[in-house]
Formats: structure tokens, sequence, C-alpha cells
């Protein structure tokens, strides 16, 4: 704890570590990512940056989020005022500014995902980790519950994103698998529930099934020619 | 310049000036929050709209629009007028409307603008916004409800006082202007964002809730804190000085103001010698006038004039200390105005001016700092330098402690061996001085204290081309407001300075208001006469302590660093029978049998323009160019090789009033340790 208690409008401050310092893989990263910039204009890289030392808290104490001293070690890295970086910190929703659990569930309640079922998905995260409010923590410290705005996935709505991952096509039921499958310390596969590929459609393709192989014996006018019955020209079509 | 028309008038602006520039020089009065003429534009409150042909049909941002060949501009249109009133009605949604419980009433930009464009009711019926208030230390208090998100303050914090610490945090509805840290700022201009606050959000926290501007005095006035010789505006209710506020003045503050010149006046209401004292038995006790004076009037008929000594203090006006002079004079006394001890000449006015002139240092392309530390012996000035750094063009090296100046500095060394080694043509920056077109030195009060620090820094400044007659790049940096007039008045005796050779110099030592030297090192059985306002260092010592007046409480003359001849006005009377500082000298003469020649202000103000003319040129700036190449006298001993002193290790109590004030001692003690430079 330090003497440090940012408020940024919370009525409860948080406790900060002391110390924060990147570690080899954080450094190595940093490396590569400022080699990307031109010299004398690193500050353009505090956003990654930020989720670089962002994922270091969560590798490191199993809770990705930003301390206080981290984004202090991030103004230090890039040479710019401290000021700058808690601006940018505080302004984007990715950045963690209080402890979180290990599993964040960012669960999708836009209009897509809200008219797919994302109200089940959300009482069976609450059911199965017992948080009530959003932006808790779980008792046992591994899931925090937040509401985010579209993940840009809808056509797999409705949708949590894990950390990083996708979790797409859920229900209530397998919500709850998923939040069970993580407690245990399993790493679910990404993507879909109902058990198609991406964002293809449910129950297998609707158009192209001609097109069973696209392998060496592709048929011989693949890709079928411009104007040809296959792909006629809609310039000489005759809509009626 | 490009030619356009506002509200049909024709003007003519610069190329690159904006629409609100131009309606200003067209005389008409754009409503404004976030555009401040110093500042960079932000653009961001929308209520400086007018309306613009050939354009879009919409209102636009005067501020953040360049002016165009034949534009039309109208500041007062039906559009324009709905879009003001538009822009304030949003800006009153989130705003308390507490007028009546804020400082600023009566001062404030929105109370101001909303009898101009805003409603007479709301029709905003939802919960209003509220905002945790922030600790920017002891003299800045926030109440960010009121806050509308300008951002002048962020601007000036990071362009101004380069002090990045303030920023706008999260966005939206949750956008805050914060330091997002609970520490106090570490700006030595932090004063100044209460005065570009359009609103209530920063307002000072020693002033709160003290008056309303419409109930207090204004006395314009001089800063005497430090040598620059800010303007300033005194207001007084009654016997107190509440505030003390920047005038304008493009040449020496432009229009900001030191932390120690806005904050330190309640110091003015502590510890203040408001009746003569005289040293019985070892004890201070009460005395009167005529007793006080026939004591030091017993002691001058004992020793003979030569063993008699006066030292003046660094805030004195020019007045007290030729009235003091003629008085040694009478007396066949030596008087010395260097407490700091510095090696400093009256013989020529260029060796101890500012020669290149508050303003004229922006056109420096490369400076030298010589045991100098603009940031805490002026903190104005030290803006200027960073202004002209950030223009571009000018390269900054430094010779004493590494400090954070807001600039990069390259650091050079830290003893006068460097300047030495400069001179020599031994060091790889001397390329960059002869380089420059108008090369700078500016050499402070560390240096000074070297006999032979002037001499070689003008010697390397004449090799450097630095002293010509169209640029005069030599320097001092003075830290004490009296300084300069002192020297015009000559008040410096043959050989060492009298502050050095205090043991066993005088038998008889007078003290006008001088405190800035060791006291210890006044020999025990020298009788001491302080005449001063403060019961500090110096009146601890003293046998007799004469009552003077501070700054606030008489009319005086200050010569700034610049040596431009400055008056302030008296603002209020002295406390009890304390009596301005030349009356008192006048008075004691006549006791002395010594009687001064002049009985009132006026004919003060004669002698001194005898004594020296430039006291009879008001408000006159710096001479463009050098007189001659002639420096300081270069003494025989070699210079020394020891890191020159920080000299203003604590900025804010440095002199008997800021020492005296509690609002100065809190901001010493929640200041942070000096930063020392980055590598």
């Amino acid at each position: 704890m330090t003497d440090q208690t940012p408020l940024n409008g919370q009525a409860v401050p948080v406790p900060q570590p002391a110390h924060f310092a990147f570690d080899e893989e954080s450094r190595a990263e940093i490396d590569r990512t400022l080699a990307k910039y031109p010299p004398g204009k690193q500050a353009s890289a505090v956003l990654p940056v930020l989720y670089i030392a962002q994922r270091q808290m969560g590798r490191v104490t199993g809770s990705p989020w930003l301390p206080l001293v981290a984004m202090d070690a991030v103004a230090d890295v890039l040479s710019m005022p401290k000021i700058r970086v808690y601006e940018v910190a505080t302004f984007y929703t990715m950045f963690n500014l209080r402890p979180i659990g290990r599993y964040h569930l960012q669960i999708c309640t836009t209009t897509p995902c809200w008219l797919r079922g994302s109200d089940a998905v959300v009482a069976a995260c609450r059911r199965a980790t017992g948080i009530k409010g959003w932006h808790e923590t779980s008792a046992d410290g591994l899931f925090t519950m937040s509401e985010v705005e579209c993940l840009g996935a809808c056509v797999n709505a409705p949708i949590v994103q894990v950390n990083d991952d996708f979790y797409e096509d859920l229900d209530h039921d397998s919500t709850l698998a998923l939040i069970e499958a993580l407690r245990r310390g399993e790493a679910p596969p990404p993507g879909s529930r109902a058990g198609r590929q991406n964002s293809a459609p449910t129950g297998g393709p609707a158009t192209l099934t001609t097109l069973e192989n696209l392998g060496p014996d592709v048929p011989a006018d693949h890709p079928p020619a411009f104007g040809t019955a296959r792909y006629p020209n809609p310039a000489t079509l005759d809509v009626k | 310049m490009v030619k356009l028309t506002v509200d049909g008038l024709e003007v003519d602006v610069p190329a690159g000036s904006n629409v609100l520039q131009a309606c200003e020089a067209a005389g008409r009065e754009i409503p404004r929050f976030c555009y401040h003429e110093r500042l960079s534009v932000a653009g961001n409150c929308r209520m400086c709209l007018v309306e613009v042909k050939p354009g879009p049909p919409k209102p636009m941002a005067s501020c953040a629009l360049p002016v165009a060949e034949n534009m039309q501009v109208f500041t007062d249109s039906e559009m324009v007028r709905a879009g003001r009133r538009g822009v304030m009605e949003f800006l009153l949604i989130n705003h308390p409307l507490d007028c009546p419980i804020c400082d600023q009433g009566g001062e404030c930009d929105l109370q101001d603008q909303s009898m101009g464009y805003g409603a007479d009711h709301t029709r905003y019926r939802e919960p209003k916004r509220a905002v945790r208030d922030k600790y920017l230390g002891p003299l800045v208090k926030t109440v960010m409800t009121r806050c509308i998100q300008c951002t002048r303050c962020v601007r000036f914090a990071t362009e101004i006082a380069g002090t990045p610490e303030l920023g706008a945090t999260a966005r939206g509805e949750a956008m805050e202007i914060t330091n997002y840290v609970e520490r106090a700022l570490t700006s030595e201009l932090s004063g100044n964002l209460i005065d570009i606050c359009p609103v209530g959000a920063l307002t000072s926290r020693p002033y709160a809730f003290a008056a309303r501007p419409w109930e207090l005095r204004k006395t314009d006035s001089i800063d005497v804190f430090d040598a620059l010789g800010s303007a300033i505006r005194v207001d007084v209710r009654g016997t107190e000085v509440l505030r003390v506020l920047p005038r304008v003045h493009e040449a020496v503050n432009e229009e900001w103001l030191a932390d120690k010149a806005r904050f330190a006046i309640d110091g003015l209401k502590h510890r203040r010698l408001d009746r003569p004292w005289l040293r019985v038995g070892g004890k201070l006790r009460p005395a009167g006038w005529t007793e006080a004076f026939s004591a030091i009037s017993a002691r001058v008929r004992a020793v003979p004039g030569n063993r008699v000594a006066a030292i003046v203090g660094d805030q004195c006006d020019a007045e007290a200390m030729l009235a003091l002079r003629d008085l040694m004079r009478s007396l066949g006394g030596s008087i010395d105005c260097r407490q700091d001890g510095a090696f400093l000449s009256p013989a020529r006015r260029d060796h101890y001016l500012f020669n290149s002139g508050i303003a004229g240092i922006e056109q420096a392309d490369a400076i030298l700092l010589v045991g100098a530390n603009p940031r805490h012996a002026a903190p104005v000035l030290n803006a200027r330098l960073r202004k002209a750094w950030l223009a571009g063009g000018l390269t900054i090296a430094g010779i004493g402690q590494p400090v954070d100046l807001t600039y990069a500095v390259n650091w050079l060394g830290t003893g006068l061996d460097t300047l030495a080694a400069l001179h020599a043509g031994e060091h790889p920056f001397r390329e960059t001085l002869a380089g420059a077109k108008r090369p700078a030195i500016i050499i402070g009060p560390a240096a000074l204290r070297d006999p032979a620090a002037a001499a070689l820094a003008w010697q390397l400044l004449l090799a450097v081309d630095g002293v010509r007659p169209d640029w005069h790049g030599y320097n001092v940096l003075h830290g004490a407001a009296s300084r300069v007039g002192a020297l015009d008045l000559g008040l410096v005796p043959t050989g060492a300075p009298l502050a050095r050779a205090l043991h066993g110099a005088a038998d008889l030592l007078y003290l006008l208001a001088a405190d800035e030297f060791d006291t210890k090192a006044i020999s025990p059985d020298t009788f001491v006469v302080y005449q001063g306002h403060h019961g500090d260092k110096g009146a601890a010592v003293a046998d007799v302590v004469l009552p003077g007046a501070a700054y606030t409480e008489k009319s005086g003359t200050y010569v700034n660093l610049e040596g431009r001849v400055q008056r302030g006005q008296a603002a209020v009377e002295p406390p009890g029978e304390a009596r301005p500082d030349w009356a008192i000298l006048r008075a004691l003469s006549d006791a002395l049998g010594h009687g001064l020649p002049y009985g009132s202000l006026d004919a003060v103000r004669q002698a001194l323009e005898a004594a020296n003319p430039v006291f009879g040129l008001l408000d006159a700036g710096p001479a463009l160019g050098a007189m001659g190449p002639e420096g300081p006298a270069m003494p025989d001993d070699s210079v020394g090789r020891a890191p020159l002193a920080e000299l203003y290790a604590n900025y804010y109590q440095t002199d008997p009033i800021s020492r005296a004030s509690p609002t100065m001692a809190e901001c010493a003690r929640v200041a942070a340790p000096y930063p020392v430079a980055a590598e």
C-alpha cells in the first residue's frame, strides 16, 4: 500500500501495491513494440505498453489490472508525464484500474445479444459465480463480471469475452458449463458453443454446398470464369 | 495580412490569426471559456461561435478557425445568438449554480456570460452530475462540480508552467480534471491556475470565503518577493491585505505571478514589529520612539564614524535606501546591499543588470546558466525561458547543481572550473555559444559569491561576441528585489562584501530589514539597530528595533533586475507605530543631528533622481546593446572548483514575510524534495 490513492471518482480507494517493475518477458515485448515507432515518438506506444503491463499483472498476480505504480512504470519507459498515462488508462475501459478476478467475464448485452438471450447468460453467470452486481469479483477471486457493449460478433450472439477469448452462441446451460470448466482450471476452446465453424450457419452451409471439395480435384472451371453459366455477368442477365 | 469583414467592418489581421482574434481587432467581444491567448487552442467550450461566409450553414468556433481572405464574419446574428444560448444551456446543465457561496462570484466568466446568453430558467429536470473535489496542495482549492472542462488549467500546467501534472481522466459523463494522485502541485506558478480558471472550480485556498471582489479596495503595486518586479494589484478590505493578483505587464510578467508573491501575504499579519523595542539587560522591551532614538544617538556619539556600518535588506524601497545612504555618509560609515556576499560592483550599470531584458531574453539562441536557478529565483522569468525553449532554436546549458527547470538543460558541470574551461576554450559547449547569433549568460547569486565568476563570464561572452552594440547577453539574475536599486545608489563599500566582514568590522551596525545573512557573525559587543517590519533574524540580535513598513504599506520605488524603475503604491497603513522607512530615517537623522535634506516623499524622489538619473525614468525598459566591452574587474585569485551551492533550496521561505506566512510554511512542508534533473 502506498500513500497514493487514485480517486478518479471512486468512492473507495483502491489498495495499491508499492512496487512494479517490468519482468523479462514484458521488457522483450516492449522492445518489440517500441521498434514499431519512430525515435522520439515512443509515447505513441502507450496503449500497447499499458496492455503489456496489465498482462504482466495478470501473469504474476493472477489479476490483470493496472495499479498506479504500473502506470508510472509505463510513463518512465515511454518518457512521458505520468498524468498523460493516467488519462489514457482511464479513458479505455479495457484497462482495469482495480484488481479483478483471474477470469474477466465481459458479457455483451447490446441489442443483438440481448435479443438472442443474453439475459439468460447473465443469469447463468450470476448463478455460477455468486456475483450480484457489475464490476464485482466473486468471493473466490476467480471471476469478475462486466457488462460490455457490442463486441462485434453479433452473428454468434450471445457472447461472453473471457480475458482475450470469445465464447459464442451461449445459452444458460452452456454458460454454466463454461464457468465450471474455467473454475476447474481448464482452458475451454474459444468459439461457438453451438458447434458451428466460425460464423458459418448453424447446421452446416446453406450455400456453396456443391463445392464440397476444394482439393486437387477442383472442377475444371473453378474459379468460374466471369460470364459463364456458374458466374453470369449480371449485366447480361435477363431479369424480369 | 489577411483582409476580412467582421459585422461589415473591414479588418486586416496577420495571416495565421484566428477568427476570434480578427473579431477582437474589429472591436467585437467574443464570449469564450477555453480560449486563452497565451495557451494553445482547445476549441472545446464552443462558446465563441460565430457565423462565417463563405462556409457551412452552421455556427463555427471562432477560436479554432483560421482567417481567410474576404471572409465575412457575423458575431451577432440570430444563428450565433441561438448557438451560444444552446452552448450556455448545456454548460449550465451540470453546473451547480452555487454562485452565492462561490468565491468566483462577481469575477466569474460563466456568471458574466450567462447574463448575455443564459436562459432565465432551466429545462433540465434530471439529476446533475457531481464530481469529487481534488487535493492540489495548500494554494489551490477545488470545487470540481463547478468545472466546465475547458482544460485551461491542463494547458497552463503543461505549456506555461512546464509541470504536466493536471489532466482529464476518464471520458464522457465521467470525465474529470484531476492530477489523479492526491499530491500538491509542484509548480511555483500554480496560483495562476486560479486566475485562468473561468469558473469557480479552482479558487484560492487561503482566500477562501474571505471577501467578495466588490468589497475590495484595489491598489497597484510592485512585487518584492523576487527581483523581477512583477506588476501586482493589492486587494485590501479595511486594514487587511486579502490577496495579491498580477497586473498585465507584457515586458515583465505578462499576466503571471509567482506563488510566493501571491500567497506569502498572510505573513504580513504575523510577527509584525508595530512599536520600537529596546534591549535592556539582554532582553527586548517595548519602548517609545524618543527613547529608541536617544539610545541610538548615545551610541553613535560613542563610536567613530568609520566604525558604523549598515546593511540593507532584500525588499527595501529605493527611498529608504537613499535615506540610509545619506545618513551613513553624514556619519562617515559604510553601507552594503549584498547580504548574500555576492561580488557585484556598481561601477557600470550593465555589470549588474539583466541586460538582455526580461522580454529580450526570448531572442537568445544559446543560454548558459551559471549558478542560476531561475525557477526559484524568478519563476515567471523561468516561464519565459521555457516559452523561448518551446518555440525552438534555443539551446540551454547550465553550470551548477542540476535541477529540473521545466526545459532541457545540458548540465556541463557543478563548479566554476567548468566556466574557466569554457573560457579557455577547452569545453565543447563553447562552440555552441560561438555559433549562436545571440548568445547569453545568466549568472546567479551562487556563482557571484566567487570574485572571479562575473569577470570570467563576461570575458567568455565577449569572446563569443555576446556583448555588442545590438545585443547584450550578460545577465545577472538577482534574487533580491532591492538589489539593482541599491546598486544604482552605489550601496557597496570598498573592499569585501560587508556581510562577510562583520566580525569586528563595526561597532554600530544598522540593519535596514536585513535578515538574509549569518547574524551569528556579528560580534557580541556590536550595537545593532534593526529597522524592519518583521521580528525575524535581524530583530532577534538587535539592541534597538525600529518598526518599519512592509511593501504593501508604503509607496516605494523598486528597480527590477533589468533596470526598470517601477513604483508601488501604499495599499494599507503600517500597523501600530510603524512608519514608512524613509520617514523613520529622516526622523532619526534629526535626532542624530545630521538632518536629511528632504521632508516629503516627493523631495526624497527628487533626491533619488539627483543621486542617479535612472530613477527619473519610470518604467523604462533596458537599453538595447552594450555600452562597451569592458567587463567586471578580474581579481587575481583563480576560481574555485567546489560545486556551486543551491541557493534557493526552499523556494517558499526566503524572506521575513514568507517565513512568517502560515501558507508558505504549509507549502514548504508538503513540497516534495526538489526534483533532480533526469540524466
